[in-house]
């Protein structure tokens, strides 16, 4: 370890010189405490907490308080390599980060490789995944270790030519001087390993010269994926892993009383039958023939945990839950809404590999939490966590779920109790009816008006418990002192905020606990309580006689999040003429310091109403990849399109209906728009906000009241097609 | 046990399974050809979408023996070469996976459209069944009508 750089930037974080034969750049994390963003205005609605202080700010303050290394490498074959702590699961940070490296180390895009790295438990909850918050929590030590690694190097092409160092550039992963010559990075990585005080400067570049962040970008792992080279864990060559699939109970966590195998074992191909704490798992020589073999077990099962619990009874029970809304005295609005549970559904199922040995193991999974997933397999296997391996591998989409990790711990069960490495997955039945789901909900929400104001919003949400346990995102809550009384209405306090000028504003989330597997969906708590929230601000125009637009440009806080709805509404062309049994409908959102706004136009002239065409406009701050920010803007369309219209899961005394894409009704083509405009607005501020989970709420919101207008009904339950 | 001959990307290939073994596990399982993917094992999200004799077809619910003697063309045998086919050339121009893991299905599906179908109208494109959960639908209509030219 050699010099430290002064210290740079809002927040800012001390770069260090690795000991290896080639430049090795770490940011030593842990520099300094992080002060919270600045609260916006909030006048006259006070502050809530999520004004001040969201889930976004804690992910960078851990980030930032673990005393772990993010390390960039420059290779002799003119490599730069940056080990990211994040999961790719489709939300394109592995393109983000790389070309944020590229930015500022003035590398060719092509010649950065952002790998996933392995589970590190030195670093922790800060290498967990979620909250839309990993180009947040990044930006700044990735910027810091580049720009630093760059320092180096061109200080080592100085020392090399005896140059002055302020003399030289820097462009295509090489140093170039005025006369021409150009030195290659790795030609001089060996070199710039050996610099330890860097003659020029190590702060980041100015916004002005960017020339790689700002511009569309298409995803680095594009052609692997168009290709069929792109692995998931299942996909991933480890000799002699045995194919693996689990029988589970007919109600969730039903147990298993006794089990004859007898056939089973006989059929083609099958290697082992073995009893794990959640059913009985067959491992044979391929999928085919362990499902074949896992419908010929012949399996006494005990009770679940909620056999006697079915959708009504939740409802009811939330209903009963729900704190009463205090009276206004003033006209109102109000409305009680419901949305039903639904599941992750990630086209990849559940899955990993692990090979478990005397004294060691090794896992491949797609999670985002890995050190989380480290420990629990080491416990399940009786290893400790410096003996487990875990490598995170691309996902198949997550949408919240792979927060947990399943199939990780199973995998290692099974593999240690046949001494075989297993490759294990879930179906989809196992997939839908054992899986987790977005907890249902019910909403209580009044608004009272007077004298063209918003003078009260009260909104009172009862849910069944999301899960936070076992996940990274649940211990960081509780780490960071948001324990008391619950994780879920701590998120809930900073995750929720109404967006509006509504005079006195009274939001609170009552949970009540199932024993069922739940779990944080694409924007937790805002694309039921933002949705609910939306529907009554176009109920609040209507009677108040004014246009849903106007309305919301009129009590918006900032000016911000007025230009992403002015956008959708002049691009969408809000206020057209539509034919009867069609209507447009908005919806607005901000959280993780980013603004949305989305329009549709909805066709409900038949029995499976459809949206025709969608309009997003999107404000993160700090547009790192466009093209990447489009994309995220079109899934959390069709994820809004999704939940209200048709996608849900039935609960009937204690098992899920829904079984796969079959009945479980996601869109597909013929109920996706046929056309979307994505607009990303230029950037307004200097640092990304977050984008994954953006554009949920404000499509569902979009989607409903749509329909509303086009059916003249009011919208309360969820998926309306259930 | 049985052994079944096919064309497999171009390459002539035996093995052998169990009559009724599904498709798609004599690929991944016993040829090591992972580009098919698993999504539900009964033909309902496609995920696993690639071509018999040069139709669509799902190998999660197609037979090993009704591929004997056929060509199979998965993800991998696609491109002639180092030469993407042009709905992969479209895939990338429009920038259209994001995690990739449908993608596969897409592609082959949208290829066979365009094989049968030049100029598929947007009903046509409406008819592909191929489910994507992280709803990439408008660029696949895009890229599909960038690869016939449109």
């Amino acid at each position: 370890m050699g010099h430290f750089d002064r210290a740079l930037g809002r927040r800012r974080f001390l770069t260090a010189l690795v000991a290896a034969p080639t430049l090795t750049v770490a940011a030593r994390l842990g520099a300094d405490a992080l002060a919270p963003a600045a609260a916006g205005a909030v006048v006259p609605s006070p502050a809530q907490p999520a004004d001040l202080t969201d889930f976004g700010d804690l992910m960078a303050a851990a980030t930032a308080a673990e005393t772990s290394l993010l390390v960039l490498q420059v290779t002799t074959d003119n490599r730069v390599v940056f080990q990211l702590p994040r999961a790719e699961v489709g939300q394109g940070v592995t393109t983000a980060l790389a070309m944020i490296v590229a930015e500022e180390l003035d590398a060719r895009l092509s010649d950065v490789d952002t790998p996933l790295s392995d589970a590190r438990s030195d670093m922790g909850l800060a290498q967990s995944t979620g909250g839309s918050t990993s180009v947040r929590s990044l930006w700044d030590p990735v910027r810091q270790v580049a720009a630093a690694a760059r320092a180096r190097l061109v200080t080592a092409a100085a020392q090399q030519w005896n140059v002055d160092a302020n003399t030289l550039t820097t462009h295509d992963t090489a140093v170039w001087s005025p006369d021409g010559r150009s030195a290659s990075y790795g030609s001089l990585s060996a070199a710039a390993a050996k610099v330890l005080v860097p003659a020029v400067s190590t702060a980041p570049k100015s916004t002005s010269a960017y020339t790689v962040v700002g511009q569309p970008t298409t995803r680095v792992d594009a052609r692997d994926i168009v290709t069929g080279k792109a692995r998931y864990a299942l996909d991933q060559p480890v000799a002699g892993a045995l194919p693996t699939v689990v029988a589970r109970p007919p109600t969730i966590n039903g147990t298993v009383v006794s089990y004859d195998a007898s056939t089973a074992k006989t059929m083609p191909g099958v290697v082992a039958v073995t009893q794990i704490p959640t059913g009985i798992a067959v491992t044979a020589q391929t999928f085919g023939q362990a499902m074949d073999a896992k419908a010929a077990l012949n399996i006494t099962w005990g009770a679940g945990t909620i056999d006697s619990v079915s959708d009504s009874d939740i409802q009811g029970n939330l209903a009963a839950a729900t704190p009463p809304l205090a009276p206004v005295l003033t006209p109102y609005v109000e409305g009680t809404f419901n949305f039903a549970f639904v599941s992750h559904a990630a086209m990849e199922v559940l899955t990993a590999v692990a090979d478990v040995r005397s004294g060691s193991a090794e896992v491949w999974t797609a999670t985002k939490s890995p050190t989380g997933a480290q420990s629990a397999v080491a416990s399940a296997v009786g290893l400790s966590t410096n003996q487990v391996t875990l490598h995170v591998v691309r996902g198949g989409g997550s949408f919240g779920r792979r927060l947990f990790y399943e199939p990780a711990v199973e995998a290692a069960q099974v593999s240690k109790a046949i001494g075989r490495p297993v490759r294990l997955m879930w179906t989809r039945n196992d997939d839908m009816r054992h899986g987790r789901l977005r907890p249902r909900s019910y909403h209580r929400v009044r608004a009272g008006y007077a004298l063209g104001n918003v003078t009260t919003y009260q909104h009172q949400m009862a849910s069944v418990t999301v899960d936070f346990s076992g996940s990274d995102t649940g211990t960081l809550l509780a780490n960071d002192g948001y324990a008391s009384p619950t994780i879920g209405t701590a998120f809930f306090g900073i995750s929720e905020a109404c967006p509006y000028n509504f005079g006195v504003v009274t939001e609170a989330l009552t949970e009540v606990t199932y024993k069922m597997h739940t779990g944080s969906w694409r924007s937790v708590y805002s694309a039921l309580a933002r949705t609910a929230e939306e529907i009554i601000v176009d109920e609040l125009a209507r009677a108040m006689g004014q246009d849903p637009v106007a309305f919301r440009l009129q009590f918006l806080k900032t000016d911000a999040e007025r230009a992403v709805v002015s956008k959708v509404a002049s691009a969408g062309n809000w206020g057209q003429a539509m034919a009867a049994g069609t209507a447009q409908g908005v919806g607005f959102h901000q959280e993780y310091r980013s603004r949305a706004a989305c329009l549709v136009n909805i066709d409900c002239t038949t029995s499976t109403p459809r949206v025709t065409r969608a309009v997003l406009a999107v404000d993160v701050g700090r547009p790192v990849n466009p093209k990447g920010l489009q994309a995220q803007a079109m899934s959390g369309l069709m994820d809004g399109i999704a939940t209200v219209l048709y996608a849900g899961n039935h609960l009937k005394n204690g098992a899920v209906v829904e079984g796969s894409y079959a009945d479980f009704h996601y869109p597909r083509q013929a109920t996706a728009p046929r056309q979307v405009d994505v607009y990303v607005l230029p950037a307004t501020g200097s640092t990304p906000g977050g984008a994954g989970e953006l554009c949920v709420p404000a499509a569902a919101a979009a989607v409903a009241n749509a329909y509303a207008r086009a059916t003249g009904t009011k919208p309360r339950n969820f998926p309306i097609n259930f | 046990m049985p052994t079944y001959t096919f064309t497999l990307n171009g390459r002539s290939v035996s093995v052998d399974a169990p009559s009724t073994m599904p498709m798609l596990w004599v690929l991944r399982d016993l040829l090591g050809v992972t580009g098919p993917k698993y999504g539900c094992g009964v033909g309902v999200c496609r995920a696993c979408t690639s071509h018999l004799n040069g139709a669509a077809f799902t190998p999660c619910t197609t037979a090993v023996s009704d591929c004997a003697g056929k060509k199979v063309t998965t993800i991998e045998g696609l491109a002639n070469g180092s030469t993407l086919h042009p709905v992969q050339q479209a895939w990338l121009d429009e920038d259209v996976a994001q995690c990739g893991y449908c993608q596969p299905g897409q592609i082959m599906a949208a290829a066979a459209l365009l094989k049968s179908n030049k100029k598929p109208t947007d009903a046509d494109i409406d008819a592909i069944q191929n489910v994507c959960r992280c709803g990439t639908y408008a660029r696949i209509r895009a890229a599909i009508k960038r690869a016939a030219g449109e």
